[in-house]
């Protein structure tokens, strides 16, 4: 069976479609910048985010508010609707179809509400913005909420992928996103994980990521055989079983998830056009993804990380990362690696800190998170294979 | 989906049940969960570092595969671990926002931020058991077996994956949390 991309959606401060986000970052542009106290924080932080009056009108705009409850919705619920909304106007697919499932990926959801007098406690989980999304478009199914901490996009779109493989659902509507809050920045920071300074992922000089906010969305559909474009092969996972918040020293995890991929899929090196990696720039998380490279026999595979443009875009990474990749493969072109100097792993990997023509039509998206998870999902464009 | 379930715990504030039977009750002057962690005659001094969430599922995988005996501590990527609940990680949650709500005593703890997922409890377990197989964790709106299963049918075709480690874990605090986990395998 064919797992098709039928719609595609991003929202961050570099554009609300994919084509605007993919032009932002072949120019080479970010939101990224610097704060002193940003809400009053006691420690200066490089974050990207999403200016409230550019959301609130798009949101207006797009989002149909007599389908939408009383209460004014939150940035979250609001970026959220709007990547969904955005990427289905461009699909002929009908959401409320019982034969369609609506799959949300966040680490965070609403959490910021938790800083309200009397919180909502319901409001705050998120499955209750799955609820509202799927509500919004008139689906009967119960939404699932994929929290796999930074792997969750790639996981949500391999429960997409299994959704259709299994003839549960015949199409499924996968939404990350995530919104930066005092509560996020403020852990990341406790945990030394934070750069207050551009992120320079695998260089020497890299002392820790960005945070950045976005929502993505992607559509898969069971596909026929001779329709063009975008396919995910496979998806895979696998834990390091090492530690909760520190990556394996072998990359054992992203390892066996790569391994997996590659089989499933019946990929070799020589199929790859890129691997688009996580690349948080942290200094644990570099080191383990080029060994775990390495051993999976992917060297001389071309490599880019994104985080340089967007920070990490958290439970939205996953998919704007693999959406971005699409683009860029049917381009010909694996984007620069921004904010990538000296190489600063003990591994060297195909890096390049400007773009690279390619010609392939085939790539593999890897991410790993906090729990020793650890993701990879391989997509290829029969079009360009053509 | 047929699967057959090997083993089954049920944890909850008052009691334990192992396949079916009520072994333990909650009483005495400690907490139900640190008898529990004596009652396995455990030397893992992780599980004191554990929120709630981490410590309920990690006593409900003891006793499943207590349960299940053979060998254990060898590496293996054919078991995987997937949970499920409504409230993630809500008291670990509530727990970080009390260190940085005031300005004038902000102190955010790592130790309690890296337990702000809910997926980290599936971590404590692969660690545990040298699980390199799939770990996830998915929130559902409500309990619900048919979305469970759908769920277990979708794991069950990753290529290695034979068993799994699997249920609904909800711990919103020290006295109200519930763990209905099974071991199941393919039939």
């Amino acid at each position: 069976m064919i797992v098709r991309k039928i719609g595609e959606n991003i929202i961050s401060p570099l554009g609300f479609s994919v084509a605007e986000n993919f032009a932002a970052v072949m120019d080479g542009r970010s939101a990224l910048q610097h704060y002193d106290h940003l809400w009053g924080l006691p420690f200066p932080c490089f974050v990207s985010l999403l200016p409230d009056d550019i959301l609130d009108k798009a949101f207006t705009q797009e989002v149909d508010q007599a389908c939408l409850p009383k209460k004014p919705c939150t940035r979250f619920e609001k970026i959220t609707l709007l990547s969904a909304t955005k990427a289905l106007q461009s699909t002929s697919l009908d959401p409320s179809s019982p034969r369609v499932m609506f799959i949300l990926s966040s680490t965070k959801g609403n959490v910021s509400l938790l800083a309200d007098a009397h919180p909502d406690i319901e409001r705050v989980t998120p499955v209750h913005t799955a609820q509202l999304l799927a509500r919004y478009f008139g689906n009967p199914n119960m939404p699932i909420v994929v929290s796999n901490a930074c792997i969750s996009g790639l996981c949500a779109q391999i429960e997409a992928y299994r959704c259709l493989q299994s003839g549960q659902f015949d199409a499924a509507v996968v939404v990350g996103a995530d919104v930066l809050s005092p509560f996020i920045v403020s852990g990341f920071q406790s945990l030394k994980a934070l750069s207050d300074e551009q992120c320079h992922p695998f260089s020497s000089v890299r002392k820790g990521l960005n945070l950045g906010e976005a929502a993505a969305t992607v559509v898969y559909a069971v596909g026929d055989d001779n329709a063009e474009g975008w396919q995910m092969l496979a998806g895979a996972m696998a834990n390091d079983a090492n530690h909760i918040s520190g990556p394996s020293r072998t990359g054992e995890g992203s390892y066996r998830a790569l391994m997996s991929v590659l089989q499933s899929a019946a990929l070799t090196v020589e199929d790859l056009a890129c691997l688009n990696v996580h690349g948080t720039s942290t200094l644990y998380n570099d080191e383990m993804e080029a060994v775990a490279i390495h051993r999976a026999g992917l060297a001389g595979v071309p490599v880019n990380a994104l985080k340089g443009y967007y920070g990490h875009t958290l439970g939205a990474a996953g998919i704007l990362e693999t959406l971005l990749t699409m683009h860029a493969v049917e381009q010909g072109v694996v984007p620069a690696t921004r904010g990538y100097e000296e190489n600063g792993v003990t591994m060297t990997l195909s890096l390049s800190s400007s773009s690279v023509k390619i010609s392939k039509t085939a790539f593999v998206k890897l991410l790993s998170g906090f729990g020793g998870c650890n993701a990879a999902a391989a997509f290829t464009n029969d079009a360009c294979r053509r | 989906m047929k699967y057959k379930v090997l083993h089954t715990v049920k944890l909850c504030p008052s009691h334990l049940e192992v396949d079916g039977n009520r072994i333990a009750e909650a009483g005495g002057e400690t907490s139900f969960l640190t008898d529990l962690y004596r009652r396995l005659g455990l030397d893992y001094p992780k599980f004191f570092k554990m929120d709630i969430l981490s410590k309920v599922g990690f006593l409900a995988s003891e006793f499943l595969l207590e349960q299940e005996g053979g060998e254990r501590f060898v590496p293996r990527d054919d078991r995987a671990v997937l949970l499920f609940n409504r409230y993630s990680s809500m008291h670990a949650d509530q727990t970080f926002q009390e260190t940085i709500a005031h300005p004038e005593d902000f102190y955010p703890k790592p130790s309690v931020f890296v337990y702000t997922l809910p997926n980290i409890v599936t971590g404590e377990i692969a660690i545990r058991n040298k699980y390199h197989g799939e770990s996830n964790f998915i929130l559902l709106p409500e309990y619900s077996e048919q979305a469970m299963d759908q769920a277990i049918e979708r794991a069950f075709l990753a290529p290695g994956t034979s068993s799994l480690l699997t249920g609904w874990l909800e711990a919103l605090s020290e006295k109200e949390f519930e763990a209905s986990c099974s071991l199941i395998t393919v039939h």
